[in-house]
């Protein structure tokens, strides 16, 4: 006992700092010694687990870039995009009626998803009774919903869009309709999500100020959740935008010359033309669908960067 | 500050009008063109037209993917001739498409097989009278490798190898081939399409004698034919059965053998389908067209179009054109339906 003061009056520093370097040095060996030398080698291996999925997506995703670019480059040019469909001169064959075809129902898509899919969630999240069952049931299927086929929702949209109460015929407003019935469970889930992870002080606070439920929601909880629901649209859209099978069912074709409306007449779309193309015998449709895959990238890229730059706009930390 | 967010906000929504109308308005410009039509390729106006440019409507015709790549150059090369008429082709499948066609929601139906008793008893219902108009012939073709030394097999020999409970796996297994010693060891691997196509139909039902019937052990190529010709190419023990036209666009690596239906080898050439030698895969494919798409002028202008320069479009796609003798039985078909 009575060397301790001596040490500590001698050098204020050294064994303090000896019993700091023992201490560290102590946790490190428990770390990497004998006992929890398992544990290391867990860490090692789920990091190893962890870059492995990282790069076989990124691998596959590259692959399909890269073939997407090499298959399809003798085709990648202005044609591609303002020339309409023809298989009597596929060497000048465009997608541009395929193009606006897909924008018609990809821009009904975001039309009606985002007002609808937000609504519910904000229902479900800021207005709903968790404890009540039948709230319970609307959530449960809502997350069911999501993992439904697409072809279900072609065969639903032919039956009660197309024909049936709402007898719109082969249009490219019922095919917007179909994917938007397809996606809204992703921007639900998303948008749920979002608004979940708002603080309960923001919105507690708003309420405490004297701003009524709708007020606190509009003007506090729904700017501060935007770059989440915005994430959920991205996804919703880019699932929608490559959508093939239901559109055939309620009425994409696969050969129109002339530029698509919204309510009348034939439409097509990028990804049934695609998949119509990539299945022929001549190699020069073949290299057709490949650069429509290029088409259709920059398409993607181009609606969702417009959701990006929101989304990046709003983020913010608390 | 308020604004402005709900400005953002909305404009998630609007994002997709403004892109549209960018886009809108710049292919407007361009749109009475035709930057595809190339006057090498265009079609002469067939005699019965009424002559381009005074025709107008729109014609819708859906159904089979093997038949649509053959509809869809009719259509180019008609609308080149009547500009004022608008053709669009869709590809819902044959059973998909005779779904619409009995609905009175389509003007025509591309169909790889005839029509089926519970599809008759729709169009019956909905009051829609039909015929089936054939547009071009096909030539399913048994592929090999171009290395094998195959040349021919008879039918007996394709059942043999094909049918349910098909034991051979060797060429030398095959009855009654000559094939060289070395070469009877080699693995037979079979590719075929998948059970929903119409080109597997025809071919169990002509080969096997029952729609369906085949053995289970072969490789399913789905839908995707290019996929048999690829596998075919990569190996030398392989056989597999394709549409014309993935034979002829597939070079000198496969090969398309002939068949002997009892009457000695015919090959798979468009001359043996037209003589109707080539027994018994050669097949006619059809477009059903209803009687009421054809008080339309412009659809009865489009199916004798389509009849009439069945060489030129059947060219296009790789299929066998019409002969004169059918062009005339077609015809008498379209005018038919559409006095009646």
């Amino acid at each position: 006992m009575a060397d301790e003061p001596d040490y500590s009056s001698r050098v204020a520093l050294p064994p303090r700092t000896r019993v700091a370097v023992g201490g560290a040095r102590e946790v490190t060996e428990s770390l990497f010694t004998s006992g929890d030398r398992k544990k290391k080698i867990q860490g090692t291996i789920f990091l190893g687990l962890l870059l492995f999925g990282l790069s076989i997506a990124l691998i596959s995703i590259a692959a399909m870039i890269t073939w997407a670019f090499v298959a399809g480059g003798p085709r990648l040019n202005t044609n591609l995009f303002t020339n309409v469909p023809s298989v009597v001169t596929p060497e000048n064959a465009g997608y541009r009626t395929a193009i606006l075809g897909t924008l018609y129902v990809i821009g009904g898509v975001i039309v009606l998803i985002v007002p609808l899919g937000v609504g519910a969630a904000i229902y479900l999240e800021q207005f709903a009774n968790p404890a009540n069952k039948f709230n319970r049931f609307v959530d449960l299927n809502i997350q069911n919903l999501a993992g439904v086929p697409s072809i279900v929702f072609g065969i639903l949209g032919l039956a009660f869009i197309v024909r049936g109460p709402l007898s719109l015929g082969f249009v490219a407003a019922a095919g917007s309709l179909t994917l938007a019935l397809l996606v809204l469970p992703t921007v639900i889930l998303a948008s749920r999500e979002a608004i979940r992870a708002v603080p309960s002080s923001i919105r507690d606070g708003s309420l405490a100020l004297g701003a009524t439920v709708w007020q606190a929601v509009w003007r506090q909880v729904l700017p501060a959740a935007l770059p989440g629901i915005l994430t959920g649209v991205i996804l919703a859209v880019s699932r929608a935008i490559g959508e093939a099978a239901p559109l055939l069912l309620v009425g994409a074709v696969t050969f129109v010359t002339f530029n698509p409306s919204f309510f009348e007449g034939g439409y097509s779309t990028l990804p049934t033309m695609i998949y119509s193309y990539a299945k022929r015998p001549q190699e020069e449709l073949q290299v057709l669908a490949a650069a429509g895959v290029v088409v259709m990238l920059v398409l993607l890229i181009m609606i969702n960067s417009v959701a990006i730059y929101l989304r990046n706009r709003f983020e913010r930390t608390w | 500050m308020k604004v402005t967010r709900r400005a953002a906000f909305a404009a998630t929504a609007l994002t997709s009008a403004l892109v549209l109308a960018a886009c809108g308005g710049s292919s407007d410009g361009g749109e009475t063109t035709t930057p595809t039509s190339d006057p090498t390729t265009s079609a002469a106006p067939s005699p019965t037209e009424t002559g381009g440019g005074e025709l107008t409507g729109s014609i819708l015709i859906d159904g089979s993917s093997t038949v649509g790549p053959l509809t869809e150059p009719a259509a180019e090369l008609f609308m080149q001739a009547n500009p004022g008429v608008q053709v669009t082709v869709a590809v819902s499948g044959t059973s998909g498409g005779f779904e619409k066609f009995c609905n009175g929601e389509t003007d025509g139906n591309n169909a790889s097989r005839a029509i089926k008793e519970a599809e008759i008893e729709l169009c019956g219902e909905n009051g829609i009278g039909y015929d089936n108009i054939t547009v071009a012939n096909d030539a399913l073709t048994v592929l090999v490798n171009g290395e094998a030394p195959v040349a021919c097999m008879t039918v007996e020999q394709l059942n043999a190898i094909w049918t349910e409970g098909s034991s051979i796996t060797t060429w030398g297994q095959i009855p009654d081939l000559d094939v060289p010693a070395e070469f009877a060891d080699t693995p037979l691997s079979l590719y075929g399409p998948g059970t929903d196509s119409g080109t597997f139909d025809f071919f169990t039902e002509a080969i096997n004698g029952e729609e369906g019937l085949i053995r289970i052990d072969y490789t399913s190529i789905g839908e995707d034919d290019n996929a048999a010709v690829t596998a075919i190419t990569g190996d030398v023990g392989a056989m597999g059965y394709v549409p014309f036209a993935f034979y002829q666009e597939a070079g000198d690596a496969v090969k398309g053998i002939g068949i002997d239906g009892g009457d000695g080898c015919i090959d798979p050439t468009a001359e043996n389908v037209q003589n109707g030698i080539y027994t018994p895969l050669g097949r006619p494919l059809f477009v059903y067209a209803s009687d009421k798409a054809l008080q339309q002028d412009a659809t009865v202008a489009f199916f004798e179009f389509y009849i009439n320069n069945s060489d030129q479009i059947a060219d296009i796609a790789g299929a066998v054109g019409l002969t004169d003798e059918q062009k005339a039985e077609q015809i008498a078909k379209v005018q038919a339906l559409a006095g009646g």
